[in-house]
């Protein structure tokens, strides 16, 4: 058996050690190591009640918004407001240009640059890959950074500025929208949709949403074979990404505009029951118990044996589960999605999990048209309600990334407990109590590993086809 | 990460378009794990030219001097380390944001043992001493901000390149002076309530939002309302909110809650800077008297319901 420690590992959000023992030239297992600890969770305590709103965003420059959206929904519990419909309609919108944002960042800048490597020279794909998505001088690249910038304009005009904005109040949002800023937002989309339908699917959105299954989505690539989207297919095609990266088959979604949420497991849809939630210590540097985040705690401890990790390991009625834009499809019950996992035993692998999230760009687009469009130009955008010295209130939204949840506790008129359970604690958490891996890796464990490569390709396919982000997991 | 939302073109193609060739950058480079080690080592043991080091984030030497908070995975060594060798070999060192700057909000959580780069807070010395100078001559460069404004790095790496930013070219908490010579309530549009002193007491609404809301724009160095974010209108008072003062060191500890304005004796305590007290008091009240109906009354509405009054030909 050797031994191998990748890391920086980067195009990937935050700071990431990844751990590999290799017996026959496959991973017999991983560890995945977050060597950041961040405290955010001690900085909320003693604080009045709305000071979330400006700490919690800070815990990440890229999934700020999704931060926001979590402690203003903490809050509003808390304080037992009840948000306008104009002030859900720009919140949800304002977090579903983070989604898109986020998955378009991921596919073009974090994880497409990986087949312009010279490793892949060889492959008929390699030119197509090296020209478009090529680490900081693709084309493809280029066009989506720039398509990006201008969709966050929605966030410029509607929250100020894009990361950490205060707009999200947790009764609706701090600015009103008239009706010429509703059409320039209608336009901002518009460049959007033009975006994604003349480069990224060369397709129309509809036709993307409507695809059925694994060969409603092999025809879509031979009628588009121009797109980035097909170019990915291909790729993924040639090098078997439909096998590559299987995860614990095991589901969970908060729900939103893009669907219901819930838990899947044993392949049955199950309601969102959070009862079963704990967030297990055994190979993180904490001291304390198993706990809900509703009563847990966070005490760092660095010299605690066997621990590999600063992030926790949450796990459902005692299961790793896997959450993100896959999650969400399966959930929601799309049948692309539905049909992709059948092909993988229902497991989930790097070809589904970014084909889930192009879904979602095609899928976004037409619900923040509708977002707009519904506006009330005479309605309220938010409501007020005076801070309890005592509440207790729990904000779960999803990500880009998957289910974030905070658990939030006034006592005295401030902030006595803040607990966080980020997508990427679930999906890169270490191992717990009973020795079970997190889905990252279980998801690593049988991967190949070619002799002379310092940093097993396949191995990086896998850790990026989930999209990790450090900085939240270790807040 | 603000940064990569640099317009028209994205951060990448900036930075091509600027003569900049970045090394390495952890979200965007193809070098990963021992092939990103491979430059990072060689910038630290001098063979591959380092012009401008940019950092991002406070450094953590917790727990108890350690670094142990902080690891640069894949190295086993603090990044507080790391920080130190590449800072003597760099011809510039760049701390992006206020964490990097001045410790910000890592420094609010005593145990993690926080610092930026040059201070803490407001006092001179952090990772590296206050006698600290790269090898451009240049202490710190501070852009600081949470987040700072794209323009504000990718402008001063230009700078840099073209010999523009000199020592004079920063102001004494090491910011370039380009942005931070203006208050985030220069251009601010909610400017004629503020000269009323009509106020908003609620979120969403229209009025100046120095008086109950905690808005610390006119002490707030920055251009953020005269440059804008994100397109055509961004900006925090334009989104209906406070501006937190992200720009100065301290703002993670305001000393009160963010989103109230601390008062005594009905006085906000923290006045525009350069103003004397007494002037404040009396142009307010003067103000106060003097306020049209119409500003009065917008400044509690989350949409104006009292259009201006047209004027009538003589």
């Amino acid at each position: 058996m050797t031994r191998m420690v990748v890391g920086p590992f980067n195009r990937v959000e935050g700071d990431l050690e990844v751990g590999l023992d290799i017996v026959d030239g496959h991973v017999a297992a991983a560890r995945v190591t977050a060597p950041l600890f961040r405290g955010f969770e001690q900085i909320l305590v003693d604080r009045a009640p709305l000071d979330a709103l400006v700490v919690a965003p800070r815990i990440c420059g890229i999934c700020s918004v999704a931060q926001s959206a979590a402690a203003a929904a903490a809050l509003g519990a808390a304080l037992g407001v009840s948000v306008p419909e104009n002030g859900r309609r720009v919140a949800d919108l304002l977090l579903a240009v983070e989604n898109a944002a986020d998955h378009l960042t991921h596919f073009a800048l974090f994880f497409m640059p990986d087949f312009a490597r010279a490793d892949y020279r060889e492959r008929p794909w390699y030119d197509d890959a090296e020209g478009r998505f090529a680490a900081l001088r693709g084309s493809s690249a280029k066009a989506a950074a720039a398509a990006r910038a201008r969709l966050l304009h929605v966030v410029g005009l509607l929250a100020g500025k894009w990361p950490h904005t205060l707009a999200l109040q947790p009764g609706g949002v701090a600015k009103s929208v008239d009706v010429g800023e509703a059409m320039r937002l209608l336009s901002v989309l518009a460049d959007f949709r033009a975006y994604l339908e003349g480069e990224l699917f060369q397709a129309s959105l509809e036709e993307v949403a409507a695809l059925d299954g694994a060969a409603a989505l092999e025809a879509f690539a031979e009628r588009h074979p121009q797109g980035d989207f097909a170019l990915f297919l291909r790729i993924a095609a040639d090098l078997g990404l439909d096998r590559l990266g299987l995860g614990p088959g095991r589901f969970l979604s908060y729900g939103g505009p893009l669907g219901q949420g819930g838990i899947w497991r044993d392949g049955n849809l199950l309601p969102l029951d959070l009862g079963g939630l704990r967030e297990d210590l055994a190979s993180s540097w904490m001291r304390g118990g198993t706990m809900h985040p509703a009563k847990g705690v966070t005490i760092p401890d660095a010299d605690k044996a066997g621990a590999y990790s600063w992030s926790k390991a949450p796990r459902l009625d005692g299961q790793s589960v896997e959450v993100g834009a896959l999650a969400r499809q399966r959930i929601a019950g799309h049948p692309l999605i539905a049909g992709l996992l059948e092909q993988s035993g229902g497991a989930g692998s790097v070809r589904d999990r970014v084909v889930a999230r192009l879904l979602e760009l095609a899928l976004w687009v037409p619900v923040m048209e509708a977002l707009v469009r519904g506006l009330d130009p005479q309605g309220a955008f938010c409501a007020v309600a005076p801070v309890p010295d005592r509440s207790i209130g729990c904000g779960l939204v999803e990500a880009a990334r998957g289910s974030l949840g905070h658990w939030l506790t006034v006592e005295r008129g401030v902030i006595a407990s803040y607990q966080i359970v980020a997508p990427t604690s679930w999906n890169f958490s270490p191992r717990d109590t009973a020795g079970n891996p997190g889905p990252l890796e279980q998801a690593l464990a049988g991967t190949p590993v070619p002799a002379g490569q310092p940093v097993p390709l396949l191995v990086q396919h896998v850790v990026r086809s989930f999209d990790p982000c450090m900085s939240c997991t270790v807040h | 990460m603000s940064a990569l939302a640099v317009e028209p073109e994205g951060l990448a193609e900036a930075l091509r378009r600027a003569n900049v060739e970045l090394l390495w950058h952890p979200s965007l480079s193809e070098e990963s794990g021992a092939q990103a080690l491979e430059i990072l080592e060689a910038c630290r043991d001098g063979r591959r030219r380092l012009d401008i080091l940019c950092i991002e984030g406070a450094v953590l030497r917790g727990p108890s001097g350690s670094g142990r908070f902080q690891i640069l995975s894949g190295t086993g060594l603090p990044m507080a380390k790391w920080v130190e060798d590449l800072a003597a070999q760099a011809g510039t060192v760049l701390a992006v944001g206020s964490c990097s700057a001045y410790g910000a909000l890592p420094s609010a959580n005593p145990m993690l043992e926080a610092v930026g780069l040059q201070f803490v807070g407001d006092e001179r010395g952090g990772l590296l001493p206050e006698s600290f100078r790269s090898k451009s001559g240049l202490p710190v460069v501070n852009i600081a901000g949470c987040a700072p404004h794209p323009g504000w790095l990718l402008e001063s790496l230009m700078a840099l390149t073209q010999g523009l930013l000199p020592p004079t070219g920063l102001d004494s908490l090491g910011r370039p002076r380009f942005w931070a010579n203006h208050l985030a309530h220069h251009g601010c549009a909610r400017n004629e309530y503020y000269e009323f002193k009509a106020s908003a007491a609620e979120p969403s609404q229209l009025g100046c939002l120095m008086e109950n809301l905690g808005c610390k724009a006119t002490q707030a160095p920055g251009d953020c309302n005269i440059r804008v974010w994100n397109g055509s209108s961004g900006g925090c008072t334009n989104a209906g909110y406070a501006c937190i003062g992200c720009t100065m060191p301290g703002f993670e500890a305001p000393g009160a809650a963010f989103l109230e304005t601390p008062k005594i004796a009905g006085i906000p305590v923290g006045l525009p800077v350069d103003m004397p007290k007494a002037w404040f008091v009396a142009l307010s009240a003067l103000s106060k008297s003097a306020t049209p109906d119409r500003v009065r009354r917008n400044s509690r509405e989350d949409r104006v319901v009292v259009p201006p009054r047209r004027r009538h030909p003589a």
